[in-house]
């Protein structure tokens, strides 16, 4: 592991001085998991209640700003009310299926969210092959959604789900290849070397022309990986009910729900970390204070998180042969071709260093 | 998922597909028996009747001036047009003769309520295709019309302010005042529709080549209205056969050729300016005069048999009296113009996905309640 | 076309094989009754087999017998000086005691408008030709005219009730339906 912060390296130091090492390990271990959960719980939380203010700014209301100070506390009670709802399965539904769908979703997320450099010390596994391993896990998130679809026994979960499979299969090329033109420049697939290269100018910067069109076909790749609007066919909501988990409620709808924002937040940070420097302050001014990384890396999250929804309120919905059409015909070609342009300004030396 | 039936190896099954009757995109309670392959839809068949009233059957029992207030209840986003059908109707079989001053204000609201009816069309059928938000500010407008109405005529969504022999009461006088700041107000609010949603590429995409009616099947069909006009069918009952105080404005008929779903959205785009239009020529100059003609107390139409036809939103709406001399219609007939316009959802969608459905479904612009009556 | 033009074109479509070339001229007689009762003893057998009246309406009215329905509104619409290819309203009438359809036609190239009326005394089974395949818009029309009043149509490719559920009983619109629990009556 990286360096701790001081704290952690205290308790560290603690955890292996009073058990065997074995122990410790896994007492570490699932404390960090447990840190990892609250981020997830209280992110979705602030999130879901962002979703609601912007949408609201948009559409010329207020939102929520009666429950807690500016609605702060609003999502809490909206988790408490699902909390209590009655889980009405549908009897023909394949059970075990049926309760397992909603697992893969949330573990997919928190197992992404692990790698996401948030500051230099605030980091819980930094493998050396760190964008490989979360374009992986974010493949893993589809199962549960055809699962879902086929284990509600339901016609319109099953249409939403296969949409939805297939857009993300499709998307995930999209994501892949403009991620991998960005590991052109820096070398190595590891987050924290990212980081590192990035202290001579942001990706995005350095890498110009190339990376600019890298970043528009990852953010637009990005929506689609999320099932968000314009590309939300899986739940269109004016069409088919509710999509692929209309047969859930209660608590299990609750994390579908938590998931969609989580993964909003993920590829959100996944861009943040590889095309604008992750926690690094622009042009160094607050490198002195290392604890106003987070803070930087939450900003830029955030930016691009209002864009994602500054999308779904404003367009509207594409059918699922566009969509698909759009992936294949022409996201893919220029992603290919801006892979050999960014390989030609690396070999020629032309990227933009300060 | 293979959509080839000829392809021996991989066979696929129609199936059945039940939307509605509660459904966000059928705009009331419609139900469509959907047989779909895949994506593709090989067949539609409405079920209606799920707000059937017998309006019909209770205009045989009622009086003239009852009847007026069951029709709002038939389109109720043309709630003021359709009373202006029964009411003219009534005073034409009577040959009554009718103050310009009523005429002119009955136009006006006439054109307000059109106006309205198209700004509620156009934030749902945004909010059918994906872009949630032009559902509130279709509303916002609708709403400075609503205020309108409840000042001078009592309701926003059931006026009544039509009665046989002119109108039920004067009209406000803070009415011409805010007519006119409403006509300025809408008139830089459609560009930001255009903006927003007309010249937007994913919604051209949607709409352009979708649920083509060529002119022959929309004359056929029936298709009145902006479904019709968008096949290049003049049908413009304001234009062909003028009632109350249409002969004396000049507005242009809004005529499209394509006859998709892009052209049947840019035809109603296009009735907004022409309503401003002849709002704003007769707004300054409403004669003076009475507001009402005093008919009996006990309205009896001659015998013989009565036929208005007026424009309301959604197109030409029929009524037809067959008196026999009594105090309530022998028989009356409503002709609807969702009736018609619905008939022809099966010919158009068929061969499209339900995307496409839904889209055209959406500039089908119905009403249920005035189709199942 | 005007309504006389309308009125000798379409006669003549449907010539009446057995009608004397008799006179219309009645004598002026100086009573009421005395006049009434010339004007029924001779009364002009009709060139044609359809009736033309223009009374107590705005429009054209032609009746035609019920065999010759299908017949004349092909030709309707088929014939270039009528041209007749908007049907904009079809409703059914319980005349009592005969049952009716009334069809509203209009022309989009002439311009012009007709009213055709077909009745038919059975109530019991009363059935007409559908014009579907002539215009497209009777499909609907007449499945309505077939829930409320009980009349069939030949070769109408989907007759079945289209508002009132599939076990509703009696035909509502009729002048002689009796609902102790749905109907108000004054």
């Amino acid at each position: 592991m990286n360096n701790a912060l001081s704290i952690t390296k205290f308790i560290h130091d603690w955890l292996f001085s009073a058990m065997p090492a074995a122990t410790a390990s896994i007492v570490e271990m699932v404390l960090i998991a447990i840190v990892y959960l609250g981020v997830f719980a209280i992110a979705g939380l602030f999130l879901v209640l962002l979703e609601r203010r912007v949408a609201a700014w948009f559409q010329l209301r207020i939102g929520p700003n009666r429950v807690g100070f500016q609605g702060l506390l609003q999502t809490m009670a909206d988790a408490l009310k699902l909390v209590s709802k009655e889980l009405t399965g549908t009897e023909k539904a394949d059970k075990f299926l049926y309760n397992l769908a909603p697992y893969f979703v949330i573990i997919a997320a928190l197992m992404a969210l692990a790698v996401i450099p948030f500051s230099q010390d605030f980091q819980a596994f930094d493998i050396n092959i760190g964008i490989f391993f979360l374009i992986a896990i974010s493949s893993i998130g589809v199962i549960g959604i055809l699962l879902a679809g086929w284990s509600s026994n339901n016609k319109f979960a099953l249409i939403g789900a296969m949409r939805s499979g297939v857009q993300t299969i499709s998307y995930e090329l999209s994501i892949g290849l403009s991620l991998l033109t960005m590991i052109l420049i820096t070398g190595s697939l590891q987050l924290s070397e990212i980081v590192e290269v990035q202290k001579s100018g942001w990706l995005i910067v350095q890498g110009h022309i190339p990376a600019i069109i890298a970043f528009m076909i990852y953010m637009i790749a990005g929506t689609a990986e999320t099932n968000r609007a314009p590309f939300d066919m899986a739940e269109a909501e004016s069409e088919l009910g509710a999509g692929f988990h209309t047969e859930y409620s209660g608590m299990k709808f609750a994390y579908f729900f938590l998931a969609e924002f989580i993964n909003m937040f993920l590829i959100a940070s996944i861009a943040t970390t590889v095309f604008f420097g992750a926690w690094l302050s622009p042009f160094g001014i607050t490198e002195s204070i290392p604890w106003l990384g987070v803070i930087w890396f939450l900003l830029k999250a955030f930016v691009l998180v209002f864009l994602m929804m500054w999308f779904r309120w404003t367009f509207p919905r594409l059918r699922i042969d566009q969509l698909l059409t759009l992936e294949w015909k022409y996201l893919l070609p220029i992603n290919l071709v801006n892979i050999v342009v960014m390989a030609f300004l690396v070999w020629q030396n032309l990227i933009i260093q300060f | 998922m293979a959509t080839s039936t000829i392809n021996n190896s991989f066979k696929t099954e129609e199936y059945f597909i039940n939307m509605g009757p509660q459904h966000p995109a059928t705009h009331g309670v419609l139900r469509l028996l959907l047989t779909i392959d895949g994506e593709i839809i090989k067949k539609v068949e409405p079920d209606l009747g799920y707000i059937h009233r017998s309006i019909e059957k209770m205009c045989e029992r009622d009086s003239y001036q009852q009847i007026v207030h069951l029709t709002d209840r038939m389109d109720y986003l043309s709630s003021n047009i359709n009373n202006e059908a029964v009411c003219l109707t009534v005073e034409n079989a009577l040959q009554l003769e009718i103050p310009d001053r009523v005429k002119v204000i009955r136009t006006i609201i006439g054109e307000l309520t059109r106006i309205s009816s198209h700004c509620l069309w156009w934030g749902v059928m945004g909010m059918d295709v994906g872009a949630l938000t032009t559902y509130f500010y279709g509303f916002r407008d609708r709403e400075m019309i609503n205020d309108i109405f409840e000042e001078t005529c009592g309701a926003r969504l059931t006026m009544n302010y039509n009665v046989p022999g002119g109108l039920m009461y004067d009209i406000h006088p803070n009415f011409v005042k805010r007519v006119k700041d409403f006509v300025t107000h809408f008139k830089t609010k459609i560009p930001e529709y255009d903006r927003l949603l007309t010249g937007n590429i994913i919604f051209q995409k949607r709409t352009q080549g979708v649920g083509i009616l060529t002119k022959e099947d929309a004359i056929s069909f029936g298709a009145s209205g902006p479904v019709g006009r968008a096949s290049g069918y003049s049908c413009d009952v304001r234009k062909h056969h003028p009632y109350s105080a249409l002969d004396k404005v000049t507005f242009n008929e809004a005529i499209r050729t394509e006859g998709d779903t892009y052209a049947r959205y840019l035809v109603r785009i296009q009735e907004l300016w022409e309503s401003l239009s002849i709002i704003e020529q007769l707004i300054d100059n409403i004669p003076e005069g009475e507001s009402r003609v005093t008919t009996n107390a006990v309205i009896k139409l001659p015998k013989g048999e009565f036929y208005q036809r007026v424009e309301t939103a959604r197109g030409e709406l029929g009524v037809y009296i067959i008196s026999r001399g009594t105090k309530s219609p022998y028989r009356l007939k409503f002709r609807s113009p969702g009736f018609s316009n619905l008939s022809l959802l099966n010919h158009i969608a068929v061969g499209g996905k339900i995307g496409d459905l839904v889209a055209t479904m959406a500039t089908l612009d119905l009403v249920i309640p005035d189709i199942d009556r | 076309m005007t309504n006389e033009a309308l009125q000798s074109l379409i006669g003549s479509w449907f010539p009446n094989l057995e009608a004397d070339t008799v006179s219309e001229n009645i004598d002026v007689s100086k009573t009421e009754e005395a006049l009434e009762e010339k004007i029924e003893l001779q009364k002009p057998v009709n060139s044609s087999l359809l009736e033309f009246s223009e009374e107590g309406s705005q429009y054209l009215n032609v009746s035609v017998p019920s065999n010759l329905l299908y017949n004349l509104m092909s030709q309707l619409k088929s014939s270039d000086q009528t041209r007749f290819d908007y049907l904009f309203c079809l409703s059914g009438v319980d005349w009592q005691p005969e049952l009716g359809v009334v069809y509203h036609l209009e022309s989009t190239l002439h311009r012009h408008s007709i009213v055709v009326k077909v009745q038919i005394d059975d109530r019991e089974n009363p059935t007409f030709d559908s014009v579907y395949d002539i215009w497209a818009t009777a499909e609907f029309h007449e499945r309505e005219v077939f829930d409320f009043f009980g009349i069939k149509f030949n070769n109408h490719p989907n007759l079945k009730r289209l508002f009132l559920t599939e076990e509703w009983e009696g035909f509502p619109l009729r002048k002689d339906y009796v609902d102790t629990i749905n109907m108000v009556l004054k």
